[in-house]
């Protein structure tokens, strides 16, 4: 039984967004994500790592550097299994669109770059819904790197892969780290049925690019399925 | 679910921990297993006493005690939210922080790690709740194979008497009360706690269990888990100085029934 791998039978329709960090992903979701709502639609938003139960334990396992590549694993299943349960599931049943900044997919990339056993954490997902669309932002590594480095200071411990002890340069260790995980994402693109988006065009172009592939493939159930809020009641007079 | 597992103790029933050597493990891992109410935690405390009186250095370790996940799980616990997959998973994260920060160094270092439950409960538990076997199965598939697992059995009509008699009220989880089983916690009980004991007996001739009659007395289910132990061949710890554990006592959570 893996649902993951077949088609979900749900009122709604589940968007997703895949990419190493510093692809843009996260800013073209959350356009989608807002362009679909200003048309009335029920949107919902799920993130990576935000459940309320899990969290405060992934924080800090992290803040500590407690985890190991199982741990690190586990824990990240663990917020995705909550979120699945008590947000998506749900949601899905009634009719929502959900959009969601990073899935499985980045577990599959991430842990593996890691040394988890492929399979295994494949089996470990099995449980996700199949999203409707799965757009993954394809960037060269020096492009993600120029961008995560001129936005924030400092590159985090286990984004580095500092943990893999491949290199006492955290730049050097991101580096590689990240190239496994690209190596991955590239591994999966078929398998998983990605959409791929060059992410080196520009914000405007990607969007448009999302927008055309959304009302190709999810077009008519959107007309039909999705829940839509009710046209506003007009105020003067009809009972 | 047929086959059975058999495989060497302390070694992996599944794929090997990434990042993890479990070549040179000379101690002895000993599970203690059976459904809520069972009487797991009196007698692993009795074994306790009696490997330590006899110069064995020994580690009890058991569900949501790990440094990184224990509080988690508490806290997790004291709502009503708490999913299936969700409680399942975060289990398992608890249980391999502990595999892997507590008891495969123990096991390096010679001690005899005394296990209040182990991957088999995680599986039941969620068996019981209706997951796929064969998913939680290969999730925990990172556990070592025990040198011995006890499985105190028992009835549910012998667990509702200890429940009632013992401690004078049912509770929430042990009754699977997330899972609303049945329409009050004593029925919820009864159908859970069988659920349970159904999935532990499918492992127990899977996993190589030993069965102990939980129904005997504390006294005589202690000899004969002693008179067991005692022909493992357990030999002690050779004087090689002081062992430190991978983590500070402080950071452990107390335990969580």
């Amino acid at each position: 039984m893996n649902s993951l791998s077949t088609p979900h039978h749900h009122k709604g329709k589940l968007i997703i967004v895949e990419g190493i960090d510093g692809s843009g992903k996260s800013t073209q979701i959350s356009l989608l994500s807002r362009w679909l709502r200003s048309q009335g639609y029920a949107v919902a938003f799920s993130e990576w790592n935000s459940s309320p139960l899990v969290r405060q334990t992934t924080r800090r396992g992290k803040k500590k550097e407690m985890f190991t590549p199982t741990t690190f694993s586990l824990i990240h299943a663990t917020d995705f299994a909550d979120r699945t349960e008590r947000y998506i599931l749900p949601l899905m049943r009634a009719g929502a669109i959900v959009c969601a900044d990073r899935y499985a997919y980045t577990a599959f990339a991430r842990d593996v770059a890691r040394g988890v056993n492929r399979q295994w954490v494949r089996n470990l997902y099995s449980f996700a819904i199949r999203p409707n669309i799965a757009f993954y932002f394809r960037t060269p590594l020096d492009v993600a790197l120029s961008r995560i480095l001129g936005g924030r200071d400092a590159l985090k411990y286990y984004e580095a892969g500092m943990d893999l002890k491949i290199s006492r340069d955290v730049e050097e260790s991101f580096r590689v780290f990240q190239g496994r995980i690209l190596a991955e994402y590239e591994d999966m693109i078929e398998e998983m049925g990605f959409h791929v988006i060059d992410a080196t065009q520009s914000i405007e172009d990607q969007q448009k690019q999302m927008r055309s592939i959304v009302k190709r493939e999810i077009g008519r159930s959107l007309r039909t399925q999705v829940m839509h809020a009710p046209p506003a009641v007009e105020q003067n007079g009809h009972h | 679910m047929a086959t059975t597992k058999r495989v060497k103790p302390l070694e992996y029933y599944g794929d090997p921990l990434p990042g993890v050597d479990t070549s040179h493990l000379s101690g002895k891992l000993i599970v203690i297993e059976g459904p809520d109410a069972v009487g797991r935690s009196t007698q692993v405390a009795q074994l306790r006493q009696w490997l330590e009186h006899e110069g064995h250095a020994v580690l009890d370790t058991g569900m949501a005690r790990s440094a990184l996940a224990g509080k988690g799980i508490a806290r997790a616990k004291e709502g009503n939210t708490l999913g299936p997959i969700t409680m399942t998973l975060y289990y398992a994260t608890d249980f391999a922080d502990r595999l892997e920060n507590e008891i495969i160094p123990a096991l390096r270092a010679g001690f005899i790690v005394l296990t209040d439950r182990y991957t088999f409960s995680i599986m039941a538990r969620a068996i019981a709740r209706g997951e796929d076997p064969a998913w939680i199965e290969n999730v925990c598939g990172f556990g070592l194979a025990p040198h011995a697992v006890y499985y105190l059995r028992a009835r549910v009509k012998d667990l509702v008497s200890r429940v009632v008699i013992g401690r004078g009220a049912f509770d929430y989880w042990e009754s699977g009360m997330d899972y609303h089983f049945g329409p009050d916690m004593y029925e919820s009980f009864i159908k859970y706690q069988t659920r349970l004991i159904r999935a532990l007996d499918r492992m127990s001739s899977r996993y190589g269990f030993i069965e102990i009659d939980a129904r005997k007395r504390p006294e005589v289910i202690f000899e004969e888990l002693r008179d067991r132990i005692t022909k493992l061949n357990i030999r002690k710890v050779n004087g090689t100085g002081p062992v430190v554990l991978a983590r500070p006592q402080k950071d452990r959570p107390a335990a969580i029934a």
